[in-house]
């Protein structure tokens, strides 16, 4: 046991733990870190270096740890695949294993739970330690009405010796415990990860946005480089006293120090009274260096080798001693922790007495500062020498000369980038790998930076070091999501049906953030055989959709009409009142954006209907350009798509099952022509009916407010029992309107798609100017080869083509890559109606090939042969739309 | 993330924005007039400064107005 009979600053000594590490229980006391622990326990082997297979042991005493990299199951069953032994705060019955370098995601979904908090101050004091709480009291002192917030990386505040200058939490400042910064981000956002902040919360993410940024971040120590520096045993100088001080551990018996400054004196002074034998003080300063290291059986450190420097600067060779040793405390001077400064665009200059990079100016964000260590004010430090690696003492064998733990990369991985011509910092980070592992190169960067500054014969301020980057510490998936994953990941979106169609059985799909019923499949029936049943249903007697998602906009103003003229492509400055139609968008490069039917519903107010998910997109679209390019139009757009529910009854029999439910309208072909709507009474509810249909069957869209939409649909199904009405989802929705050859926007198009391209010349307005109509004269648009919806009929009635299959000539030689491609299959389906399969699809001049054959290969091998026909392949002389009978009964065909 | 200056709303997160790209692109009155090259330039050319830039932004998520203001695209700082 190297645990102290006294001493310990953030131990409890009352309050003993057990914790198991490699399957091996041990003692610890609550306070104790996992590091400190296991030191405590004389566990110094506690991972294994991630390519070269090496022992590693404990290096620092913080959030630097490059080596003792663990996985953790907390106590309530969280496992955490990969983290520092330096950073787990011990928790009663805590396991911790060791890893080879990395851990591994977890596969299954973390079980902590994790939040996100918003805070808003006007002054934001990184770092907890004395000059930290110094700025936070004085900040508050300075404007009491200003919130200030404290994040301290420390779960106990050591603020200040014997907790005097501590801040209190409250009255204008607050300290979070546990917080470290993670990345400072512009106009001061800050984002910081706190661990347990309360006893049931693993982790919250702070997202801080504050007027004024204090940088407290300290410094951290930096090592040495010479040949073997990465034993178990050999860790930076002041995490000896952290150990010793902090946790009442004493991390070795015999230790030699190894260093450039006078910050390692007070360590000596702790080893003493730790009781660790100092065998040797070794300064560079002297002229004396560490130039290897041995290790006993177990890879731990056993003897260090030391040698004077020679006139060159070299080893003496000649003078090498040995001295038993299982602990050496190295210490290269002391990097400010500038990585958030520099994150915040902050320049950094390179301070040659500190032999550091220290903050020079703030950048954009002015109201920035550092202060204390992280300023460059390190107590005590001395001169520093400038020896940041120690030669190898014979050859040029560099290869366990380790700059980077966590890497494993070396002085050897350096050289090599050198020499293969390598110059800026950030292409050597990127060769060598220095700085890329988890822990961000906080011991390896600048150290990294000097030793290719030497090679390349330059100053090291020149050189510079690879850009700080965020996270500064690690930080979990989970910690990111917070609770923003599953159901909460993003809002679902339900009609006022919704609890109807679970109760039918409906398969859902998901069209944006809404729920759709995809098809009603009856027990044992396949999606193949559900969709047939319900189109053929639909086609022959009655369906019903629910058709609420639908977006829907209010567009109101004496200049309503003219506003859709300038909107669509054609002309709604004539629609009469109580008419619908349909109507097709463009953006100003005249590609197709979105389609639906308007309707007029008085002089100055128009109902617009919008594809399910482009409706905030579209009223986006409309706000844009009433608000940018046509203030002067007295005309305004409101949602109102989650005001109606929306009920489509639709197929020969609707007419018959809408006057049951409507008693008072009058339902015939004559007094309710197509393209009309009428304010109605259905069910006992007052709505609008519209006369619409995109499936080319006799259709009727009911629409009353949401609220009763359960009640409408259920109505429905009641007055339709008599005529085997079935309920209908997207997918019959999409055959039976794929056979009239509706597109949709956003499956047949691309956003490359003129109303041309669709065949739609009709409906693009020759005598008025409109979004996109210069666009679609450009010589781009009226290409001969451009691809045009057509229809496709496979010549074996029975193979479907998968969607985005590509078109190629009948007499390709598919062989010969590229294949030259003429288009792709944008629909494809079984068809009720037709008894066969068929498809929508884009070609290259594809109006002009109908008649043609053409060939579409499939992936691993065959093809599928189809004729190119038109894009309506079923009733194209629209008979159906008013539902009339032959005088058989059947609708006529 | 940018703090942006919404003229209605005062200062909001980025993520309640739109961005609408350069501002002061002025619509052509008579598209027709414009030659291929002209209307693709309305179209698709924009300026591309490192420095000031009068941009447009949407109010999506807030008061859902559109505004202009000048921003420094290699600071980020809003100037007015």
């Amino acid at each position: 046991m190297s645990r102290l009979a006294t001493g310990g600053s953030r131990i409890d000594r009352a309050r003993p733990i057990t914790f198991e590490f490699d399957g091996v229980a041990y003692p610890a006391f609550v306070g104790d870190t996992l590091a400190s622990a296991l030191l405590a326990n004389d566990v110094t082997v506690v991972a294994t270096s991630i390519y070269d297979g090496r022992p590693r042991g404990i290096f620092s005493a913080g959030p630097e740890e490059p080596n003792a990299l663990v996985g953790v199951e907390w106590p309530g069953g969280t496992t955490e695949s990969m983290l520092r032994a330096t950073e787990v705060e011990l928790l009663d019955g805590l396991s911790a294993w060791p890893l080879a370098g990395r851990g591994r995601l977890e596969a299954e979904v973390a079980p902590g739970r994790f939040d996100h908090r918003h805070a808003h101050v006007e002054v934001l004091v990184i770092g907890g330690g004395a000059s930290g709480s110094a700025a936070a009291i004085a900040a508050h002192a300075a404007n009491p009405d200003d919130r200030v917030l404290l994040l301290d990386a420390e779960p106990e505040s050591v603020g200040a010796p014997g907790g005097s200058g501590v801040p209190p939490s409250g009255a204008g400042i607050e300290r979070l415990p546990a917080t470290t910064a993670l990345g400072v981000y512009d106009h001061g956002y800050v984002t910081a990860a706190q661990r347990h902040p309360t006893p049931r919360t693993e982790g919250r993410l702070w997202h801080i946005r504050a007027a004024r940024i204090v940088m407290a971040t300290g410094a951290t120590e930096r090592p040495i480089v010479f040949a073997n520096d990465d034993r178990p045993g050999i860790m930076l100088a002041s995490a000896a006293s952290s150990y010793i001080a902090g946790y009442g551990v004493r991390p070795g018996t015999t230790a030699v120090i190894f260093t450039t400054n006078d910050t390692t004196d007070p360590v000596a002074a702790d080893l003493a009274t730790a009781g660790i034998a100092l065998a040797e003080t070794v300064d560079a300063r002297r002229g004396e260096v560490v130039v290897d290291t041995l290790a006993d059986d177990a890879g731990r450190l056993r003897a260090v080798r030391i040698a004077p420097l020679d006139a060159a600067g070299s080893p003496d060779e000649a003078r090498v001693r040995e001295v038993a040793a299982d602990l050496l405390l190295v210490s290269g001077g002391w990097n400010p922790n500038v990585a958030l400064w520099s994150q915040a665009r902050g320049t950094l200059r390179f301070d040659d007495a500190l032999q550091a990079f220290v903050p020079d100016k703030p950048g954009p964000f002015r109201a920035l500062e550092a202060t204390g260590r992280a300023a460059g004010v390190i107590a005590g430090i001395g001169m520093v020498a400038l020896t940041w690696i120690v030669p190898p003492l014979t050859g040029d064998d560099w290869s366990t000369h380790y700059v980077d733990l966590q890497r494993d990369a070396t002085a050897a991985d350096l050289r090599r980038a050198l020499g293969a011509g390598l110059q800026s910092i950030e292409h050597v980070k990127r060769y060598t790998t220095i700085g890329t592992a988890a822990d961000q190169g906080k011991t390896s960067g600048v150290v990294a930076s000097a030793i290719a500054a030497s090679l390349l014969g330059q100053e090291v301020g020149a050189v510079g070091v690879p850009t700080y980057r965020p996270p500064l510490i690690p930080v979990s998936f989970a910690q990111l999501a917070g609770r923003d994953r599953g159901l909460l990941l993003d809002p679902t979106r339900v009609t006022p049906i919704h609890d109807a169609h679970v109760a039918l059985g409906a398969v859902f799909e998901d069209v944006g953030q809404w729920k759709r019923p995809r098809y009603y499949p009856k027990p044992g029936e396949s999606m193949d055989d559900a969709v047939l049943r319900e189109g053929s249903a639909t086609r022959s007697a009655v369906g019903v959709m629910d058709a609420s998602t639908l977006g829907k906009i209010d567009i109101q103003g004496p200049d309503a009409g003219v506003f859709l003229d300038r909107v669509y492509t054609n002309t709604f400055s004539s629609l009469k009142v109580g008419s619908c139609r349909y109507g097709l968008m463009c953006r100003v490069d005249g590609m197709v954006f979105d389609d639906g039917v308007t309707s007029r519903l008085a002089d100055d107010r128009f109902h617009m209907t919008t594809t399910t998910g482009n409706a905030a997109a579209v009223l986006d679209h409309l706000e844009e350009w009433i608000q940018t390019e046509w203030p002067d139009l007295r005309v305004r757009a409101t949602s109102v798509t989650e005001h109606w529910a929306t009920v489509a009854v639709v197929g020969p029999r609707a007419r018959d099952v809408v006057a049951t439910l409507a008693p008072d309208l009058d339902v015939t072909a004559e007094g309710f022509p197509f393209m009309t709507w009428r304010d109605a009474v259905v069910a006992g509810i007052a709505g609008r009916v519209f006369r619409i249909s995109f499936s080319g069957e006799l259709a009727y869209e009911l629409n009353v407010p949401s609220w009763y939409g359960r009640s409408l649909w259920e109505a429905v199904l009641a007055a339709g029992a008599p005529h085997g009405i079935t309920p209908y989802g997207t997918e019959a929705m999409h055959v039976l309107r794929a056979e009239k050859g509706y597109p949709i926007i956003g499956q047949e198009t691309d956003g490359t798609t003129t109303p041309q391209d669709l065949g739609m010349d009709g409906l693009v307005s020759k005598k008025k100017d409109f979004i996109g109509r210069r666009s679609q004269r450009r010589p781009d648009s009226v290409r001969p080869d451009r691809k045009q919806l057509v229809g496709l009929l496979p010549v074996d009635p029975d193979a479907l083509l998968p969607e985005g299959a590509q078109l190629v000539a009948l007499d390709a030689d598919l062989t010969r890559v590229p294949v030259p491609m003429l288009g792709h299959v944008t629909s494809s389906y079984r068809s009720a109606a037709l008894g066969r399969t068929f498809a929508l699809a884009m070609i290259k001049g594809g109006r002009d090939r109908i008649g043609e054959r053409l060939l579409a290969p499939m992936v691993g091998g065959g093809t599928i042969e189809v004729e190119v026909t038109g894009s309506v392949v079923f009733d194209p002389e629209n008979r159906r739309r008013d539902g009339e009978l032959n005088e058989h009964g059947q609708p006529a065909t | 993330m940018l703090l942006i200056p919404c003229p209605w709303c005062g200062p909001r997160d980025e993520t309640e924005f739109k961005y609408g790209g350069q501002a002061g692109i002025e619509s052509p009155t008579d598209p027709d007039a414009l030659t291929d090259e002209e209307w693709v330039a309305y179209l698709f050319l924009r300026d591309n400064p490192k420095g000031p830039f009068r941009e447009r932004w949407y109010h999506v998520a807030g008061c859902r107005r559109w505004f202009d203001r000048t921003r420094d695209t290699f600071t980020y700082e809003f100037l007015g």
